[in-house]
């Protein structure tokens, strides 16, 4: 059901959700960037539809409101182990329609690839998602030629524009609080329907008679000669889903401690290390390779559509200016 | 007709008088280094104009227009004043120059305006420097460099000024990767160490750089949302004692910086030898006579410092003696 009201009236209604839903959303952090006096944009909790970053794309994607950089997986002492609680709020989050379909990855690793993991799915279970409509294509994202562009799957949708809000409920849970507003004459009834791109600057196109000999290619060692192995484009890409797990004992008490797991990368040293010192990819080159043939072919392979969902971060990150999408276009001119 | 010149009121406006008989230089100072392009223009034409058609770039970030009548000179305080007022410097009297040259063109690094490692827009704070010191007759030299590389060689100097930044560590983001250990040890000095996989930072040790910050994946590091500077004082190349800088101040803020390089004139002023040649001494050399004490008392007047800055009880320079 769609609906148009002034952004204060939009508010009220978010403050009213605020009680029911923790609600995460692209922040500006002043001045938190990498290099002095710049910003940086990630995900962070928020109160108003005014703390929202509604323009630029932001620097590290939604995935770590469902799986935490670190996440704390119980805490022992000698004889008993606890598991954290988490909040008795549903989560409703801000995304864009390429993170969507990069959920649809997330649940595929954590609950649709063996046991479900208890972890991610109590939190998922509480998760709703609000579209942010693109009305033009960001510089560096793909997401037309891996088909990401459109979603229908959203719990709401969200348009504002000056003082004019749009919005599009497709939940019930939320739709009363749509129903409440319009009620108290705070909403009407509109058509609404999400913005959405039908070209991106970025077109990259999906090699598809990939071989063992890709393993041979030139190209990793040269791309291995200019990556630093900071693990940067895992880290702000929506899909990349590998943790480790760190055992802690307190060191005021050796008996008691912690279990977490955090973020991995497969670009940083120690990803691939096995008892004895055995590594399976020593050299950048090799990971690069890595994670380029799991976004592009192994997932698929495996789960029938690519990993990657063109949200272009990895590209807009790399302090090397290794575009991954120009490496995928590499590989698929290669082959004609 | 002889040329009759006044070669001291000449030197005081900026002009140097050159070993060619009637020729000198017209030299422009441009605080922190930074000017727009347009300004360029109006150099060259005075050059072609006025000049030999050549201009040096001095180590001191200006200009020195070479080849100029000394006898042109009023002539050119006319041409000046356009740059002049492009690079907003203090004057009273327009058309007549530049009112003094003792405080030396106040210089700095690129700074965060371009440089990935700067800690802060060290061209700001040098033109604020500027406006708070200049016009003086007394010699001081004050140089701004965005972090400890110090490429801005501001230890060179009577004052120099040192960016830092306080990182901020969020363990909850930290993914014990040790990008930031290996960045410190390797390009800085080697402050940080892993404990129970996250990152414990020696405080007595960091020197404030941000390396750890730039190499952060994940935003687990970051900057302190106040910019803080080391003051390093007395400096100085020179015939005599030629020495690096010392700390002075660590973790200093801007207010209290330019506090304490004002103080210092009024330090000066009380204890120049009045025999000086062309009024001109060495700060280092004066307290050198009076005592650091002295000095403290002087820099340090009327200064509230914030709690985190330390302050340097007693300093000590070293360098080479040709003097002794």
């Amino acid at each position: 059901m769609g609906y148009a009201m002034t952004r204060e009236n939009m508010n009220t209604v978010f403050a009213s959700m605020s009680d029911a839903y923790d609600i995460f959303a692209p922040k500006v952090f002043e001045g938190e960037g990498c290099f002095s006096d710049q910003d940086s944009i990630r995900y962070g909790k928020v109160s108003s539809l005014d703390e929202i970053e509604s323009e630029r794309k932001s620097e590290y994607s939604f995935k770590e409101v469902l799986l935490a950089v670190q996440e704390n997986l119980f805490y022992f002492t000698e004889d008993q182990v606890t598991v954290p609680k988490i909040t008795d709020k549903g989560i409703l989050i801000f995304l864009r329609s390429c993170d969507l379909a990069a959920v649809k990855r997330l649940d595929q690793i954590y609950l649709n690839n063996g046991p479900e993991d208890f972890y991610y799915k109590r939190l998922r279970e509480k998760a709703k998602f609000i579209l942010m409509g693109c009305q033009e294509s960001c510089s560096s994202g793909f997401c037309v030629s891996m088909g990401t562009n459109q979603a229908d799957n959203y719990d709401l949708y969200l348009k504002w524009d000056g003082n004019h809000v749009f919005a599009d409920c497709r939940d019930e849970a939320l739709a009363g609080y749509f129903a409440g507003a319009q009620e108290k004459g705070l909403a009407e009834t509109a058509e609404v329907k999400p913005d959405y791109v039908t070209e991106n600057r970025e077109k990259v196109t999906l090699p598809k008679n990939l071989s063992a000999d890709t393993f041979k290619n030139p190209i990793w060692e040269e791309y291995g000669s200019r990556c630093i192995g900071c693990g940067r484009c895992n880290f702000v890409c929506p899909t990349c889903t590998c943790f480790t797990m760190q055992d802690i004992y307190y060191q005021e008490n050796a008996k008691m401690g912690e279990r977490r797991r955090v973020w991995a990368s497969c670009q940083v040293d120690g990803y691939t290390d096995m008892a004895g010192g055995h590594a399976f990819r020593k050299s950048q080159g090799e990971r690069m390779r890595f994670k380029v043939m799991h976004k592009i072919y192994d997932f698929e392979k495996r789960f029938g559509y690519p990993m990657c969902v063109g949200c272009g971060r990895c590209d807009d990150v790399c302090p090397e200016y290794i575009s991954y999408a120009n490496c995928v276009n590499r590989l698929a001119k290669e082959e004609q | 007709m002889a040329l009759d010149i006044n070669t001291k009121k000449a030197k005081k406006n900026a002009y140097r008088i050159s070993k060619e008989r009637g020729i000198g230089a017209s030299r422009i100072r441009v605080p922190g280094g930074y000017l727009k392009a347009e300004v360029l223009g109006m150099v060259q034409e005075i050059s072609e104009k006025y000049g030999n058609g050549v201009v040096h770039l001095t180590t001191r970030q200006g200009f020195e227009i070479e080849g100029i009548r000394l006898e042109d000179m009023d002539e050119i305080n006319e041409k000046l004043q356009p740059i002049i007022e492009a690079l907003e410097i203090n004057q009273s009297d327009p058309n007549t120059g530049y009112p003094s040259s003792g405080t030396r063109n106040v210089t700095a690094c690129i700074g965060n305006n371009v440089c990935p490692f700067a800690n802060y827009n060290t061209s700001e704070f040098a033109k604020r420097m500027e406006k708070a010191i200049f016009p003086n007759d007394l010699h001081f030299k004050v140089a701004f460099t965005g972090c400890p590389n110090d490429c801005g060689k501001v230890r060179m100097h009577d004052f120099g000024i040192i960016g830092m930044t306080m990182p901020q560590y969020d363990p909850s983001r930290c993914v014990s990767c040790e990008a930031c250990i290996k960045g410190c040890k390797g390009l800085s000095v080697n402050a940080l160490r892993m404990e129970n996989y996250k990152v414990v930072r020696d405080t007595e040790k960091c020197i404030g750089c941000g390396v750890c910050i730039t190499k952060c994946p994940t935003r687990a590091w970051t900057r302190s949302k106040k910019k803080y500077y080391k003051l390093t004082i007395m400096g100085r190349t020179g015939k005599k004692n030629p020495r690096l800088g010392e700390d002075f101040l660590i973790w200093a803020d801007e207010d209290n910086i330019v506090k304490i390089v004002l103080n210092t004139y009024r330090f000066v002023k009380e204890y120049i030898n009045p025999k000086a040649p062309g009024g001109k001494e060495h700060i280092g050399y004066i307290i050198d006579r009076v005592g650091f004490e002295e000095f403290k008392k002087w820099a340090l007047d009327g200064v509230e410092l914030l709690p985190e800055t330390i302050v340097k009880e007693c300093v000590y320079w070293s360098g080479i003696h040709f003097d002794r």
